[in-house]
């Protein structure tokens, strides 16, 4: 069975290792790269009506430009490489945003690199690898 | 250069206000207004005798529309309550269509502006003129309201208008003007004298109830928290509706979201807080509670000392229950159209919550609080809303007036920002979508905060009530044309329902 890597990023340095990570793995075992970007949002947040009528077009605007400014030139060094790439881009939770992606997808590991985010902040709200560690369903690598 | 326009009318403004400030500005912007909030009140109030009591028919024609719209959709309010959690709880959200506005989003977006000082003030009005039975019929009105809020808002997104650069624009104007028009040809003209009528009547209503009663309302608690009469306050009227109106000038002219995003989030969690306090407040004296569940059943059939007998008890619920949840008028048709759905009637479930959570739950919180606490006295002077649930709050929590004033503020506030955006689209649909035409009117609408804190309350109530209730009449009139719309979309989607072919997504699908 051939296997399928989702490499999270979030357009940081760590995302990119994170890609170099997969891709090293990716050709090394013939497997295919999944870049996947996750623009935080919850269903449940508080909206004026402006912004309610303007989300459907804002939407269209944050994935564009995910796609253009994060993904796609991604993507295209993979494919560069040789390496089977594909790109994605969703809203949500970021770790559930993933892990429900790695099901839907049919991806057989999730890759994310660590973030740079001081202790306090991730002691606070949890981190994107933490939380993908605890709620993954199949093997998560984070790189340092 | 919008920036540049507003600060050029708030020294205008300044500039002025001295001269004003030494013949008494409260007193003469009072004096104008009057003669008109007098004339429109009388004219929207019109009323005949029912057992004696003049009663508005404007409020026999909500209760009438509530009552029909309950009995012809099979008592819907009901019926469609479950469904409609799951809906909020994104039960039925394609996780492709995150990203788009939710049902949560679009039923929280309306709350705020209907939770607000209607549930705080307008109910201790309710229960000062009423008794305690006003309560009863309060509740009464929240549920059959529910009806009402499905089919305009079923409507809402039914008919509202989705631009091609992706944004979108709903409201009565809409299904009244397309939907009339589809129904008959000779409907058409109709449905568009409807719009314009409910167009007109908006802009008044976000001029008045939506603006001037939360700035004079927020005025008078801040005055009573910082030493009634003789705080330094008390006659500046026009200053505070100043600072209020820059703010909110910042946000719908200067397009400063920030003070908007901050309110957003602030205003669910102070609401939450005023239950909280509430709910304390009431287990505190829970063996008061038998008694006060029996003065309010009892003085809903049978009430004593009460001006017009159970009719005028009944008039005081229903009418500071339709103020409060505005089911009927229209307005929350405008803010459930943002929604992302396909099927219409779903944001019609999801707005039952609305009238629920406004009415039965935060309405009747404070009106227990009120019973409870003994606060309530048939001789308060009525204009003294916000003051009374204060008194009746700082019984229990001495220093809760003071939470409840940053909470009346914010509240007003967040209705105010929802108001001007109903006021707005009605004013575009008027005079068409231009930066002049859209600067004017928030311009005006910042006249309107200063005017509403000058003014005493007995005009501006007067004047809120009867532009909000006119926007009734067009609406529900058309409303009952486009019935037949609203129950295909209904029984289509309720045969999907019961069938159990709608698809379910995430955590709801695997328990299914």
């Amino acid at each position: 069975m051939s296997q399928t890597y989702l490499v999270g990023i979030d357009c940081s340095d760590c995302g990119h290792r994170a890609v170099d990570y997969a891709a090293e793995e990716a050709a090394a075992h013939d497997a295919t790269v999944i870049v996947a970007h996750i623009v935080e949002w919850s269903p449940y947040s508080f909206n004026t009506n402006q912004e309610n009528a303007e989300r459907h077009q804002r939407r269209e605007a944050e994935l564009d430009r995910a796609h253009k400014e994060i993904v796609d030139p991604v993507v295209g060094k993979l494919q560069e490489k040789g390496i089977d790439a594909k790109g994605v881009v969703r809203h949500g939770h970021i770790a559930k945003t993933l892990k429900a992606l790695a099901e839907e997808l049919g991806a057989t590991s999730i890759v994310v690199g660590r973030h740079g985010d001081s202790g306090l902040v991730s002691q606070l709200f949890g981190s994107v690898p933490g939380t993908l560690v605890q709620i993954s369903d199949r093997p998560v690598t984070v790189v340092p | 250069m919008n920036i540049k326009r507003l600060i050029a009318f708030v020294v205008c403004l300044l500039g002025a206000s001295p001269v004003f400030a030494q013949q008494g500005i409260d007193e003469r912007i009072d004096v104008a207004i009057r003669p008109y909030a007098d004339g429109v009140a009388g004219f929207i109030f019109s009323s005949f005798p029912i057992a004696g009591v003049p009663i508005p028919f404007v409020l026999v024609w909500l209760l009438l529309a509530a009552t029909i719209f309950t009995f012809y959709f099979k008592f819907i309010n009901l019926r469609a309550f479950r469904h409609g959690f799951q809906l909020v709880r994104g039960d039925y959200s394609d996780p492709l269509a995150a990203g788009e506005v939710t049902h949560f989003q679009a039923l929280a977006t309306a709350l705020s502006g209907t939770v607000g000082l209607g549930n705080i003030a307008g109910v201790a009005v309710a229960v000062s003129l009423g008794g305690p039975g006003a309560t009863f019929w309060m509740i009464i009105a929240g549920l059959l309201g529910m009806s009402s809020k499905f089919v305009e808002c079923t409507l809402g997104v039914k008919y509202r208008n989705e631009y091609t650069d992706g944004t979108v624009s709903g409201g009565p104007m809409y299904y009244l003007s397309k939907g009339l028009a589809e129904r008959s040809e000779k409907l058409r003209t109709l449905g568009k004298v409807l719009a314009v009528m409910f167009a007109v009547f908006c802009v008044g209503g976000s001029f008045g109830g939506g603006n001037m009663f939360q700035a004079n309302q927020s005025f008078k608690q801040l005055v009573a928290v910082t030493g009634g009469d003789a705080s330094w306050l008390a006659d500046k009227g026009w200053l505070f509706g100043l600072v209020i109106a820059i703010l909110v000038g910042l946000v719908i002219i200067g397009g400063i979201k920030g003070i908007a995003r901050v309110t957003s989030k602030i205003v669910p969690f102070m609401a939450i807080l005023y239950v909280g306090a509430g709910l304390v407040i009431i287990g505190l004296n829970v063996s008061a509670v038998p008694e006060a569940f029996r003065a309010i059943i009892d003085g809903a059939f049978s009430p004593e000392g009460i001006s017009g007998g159970v009719i005028g008890v009944l008039f005081q619920g229903f009418k500071r229950a339709a103020f409060s949840n505005e089911a009927g008028i229209g307005s929350a048709a405008i803010a459930h159209s943002a929604v992302r759905t396909n099927r219409p009637v779903t944001e019609g479930f999801v707005s039952l919550y609305e009238p629920f959570i406004d009415t039965v739950i935060v309405c009747t919180i404070t009106a227990l609080v009120i019973v409870i606490t003994g606060t309530w006295n048939p001789n308060v002077n009525p204009s003294d809303g916000v003051a009374l649930t204060s008194q009746a709050f700082e019984s229990a929590i001495p220093w809760f007036p003071y939470v409840l004033t940053v909470a009346v503020v914010l509240f007003a506030f967040s209705t105010m920002i929802s108001w001007s955006y109903y006021g707005l689209k009605s004013w575009t649909y008027l005079f068409g979508e231009s930066r002049f035409m859209d600067v004017l009117y928030k311009l005006l609408f910042l006249g309107f905060v200063i005017a509403g804190s000058s003014m005493q309350l007995g005009s501006v109530i007067d004047f809120s009530d009867a532009m909000i209730f006119a926007m009734a009449f067009p609406n529900v009139l058309g409303i009952y044309f486009l019935l037949p719309v609203v129950k295909r979309e209904l029984d289509e989607y309720w045969a999907d329902y019961k069938a159990g072919t709608l698809q379910k997504f995430g955590a709801a699908a695997r328990r299914a």
